[in-house]
């Protein structure tokens, strides 16, 4: 399945949903659209994977990217990631120590400064 | 042995036809469903690999997939690239790059870029995915090959 993207806000956050496969065919395009969002003044960013099937490495350099960018202007990222399947893939890696990781959007977007580093 | 060939002009958009390709080959063999995901996303990784270090050198070499079922299913990537055996820890030892650490925890993501980050979780990926993987030069010319196995689980008796 195809990338899909869609965005909608909730209270002071940008929630980004993501759905189909992050791979290194469409990963520019998130990278694109993350890049648009903070440009257009976002902060509070949450990118919602619930509904992606599939995520490799092209895709966590793009998460990352965006989490520094957002860092950059005092912003936050706050990822939305229950699948197990996903999940393992933040572990193996480490980056679910880097990254906060939610399993709702509600959760997500309820935590103020969505940043483990800064408030923990 | 049922051998499934595949060679892809190195661009992106390839990378998830392989990776079509070789969960139904594998799944075909008889692979149990729970190393499937594994299968996926290990191929994926090997062939972006491949088509990020022809791209990066200019090759228009096409990247070679080879699967095939015997004591295991075995997944075969290989590139064209000259430097790819840079990533390579020593040709008697094939695959020792892999067990370098995972980016470690005290560097701050901000410190690399996309693309290196991407590389370095490519490499973190398979080598904390696969149990039996193992990169060496080719055997001729320019080149690295990622060999990666699982088990076939098949019924003892009909």
């Amino acid at each position: 399945m195809e990338l899909s993207l869609s965005t909608h806000t909730v209270g002071e956050h940008t929630v980004l949903e993501v759905g189909g496969e992050v791979d290194v065919y469409t990963a520019p395009r998130l990278r694109e659209r993350l890049i648009e969002l903070v440009e257009g003044g976002a902060r509070h960013v949450v990118v919602d994977l619930s509904r992606v099937e599939f995520l490799d490495s092209t895709g966590l350099g793009v998460l990352v990217g965006a989490l520094k960018r957002l860092r950059a202007v005092n912003g936050t990222l706050g990822l939305v990631c229950a699948h197990e399947r996903l999940l393992k893939i933040f572990r193996i890696t480490a980056l679910d120590r880097v990254f906060a990781l939610y399993d709702t959007v509600e959760a997500a977007t309820q935590a103020s400064g969505a940043d483990p580093n800064q408030t923990a | 042995m049922a051998t499934v060939r595949l060679s892809f002009s190195p661009a992106p958009a390839h990378v998830r036809t392989a990776r079509l390709v070789a969960v139904a080959v594998a799944r075909r063999a008889g692979v149990a469903e729970e190393f499937l995901e594994e299968i996926r996303l290990a191929t994926g990784e090997a062939c972006s690999r491949a088509v990020a270090l022809h791209r990066s050198h200019g090759v228009s070499d096409l990247v070679e997939v080879a699967l095939q079922d015997g004591e295991r299913f075995t997944v075969q990537v290989v590139d064209r690239a000259s430097n790819g055996s840079a990533l390579v820890g020593s040709p008697t030892e094939p695959g020792l790059f892999l067990v370098e650490p995972v980016v470690p925890l005290t560097m701050s993501p901000e410190s690399l870029t996309e693309e290196d980050l991407a590389e370095r979780m490519g490499l973190a990926l398979l080598a904390g995915l696969v149990d039996d993987i193992a990169v060496s030069p080719v055997a001729q010319g320019e080149g690295t090959e990622v060999r990666m196995s699982w088990p076939l689980h098949r019924p003892s008796r009909p």
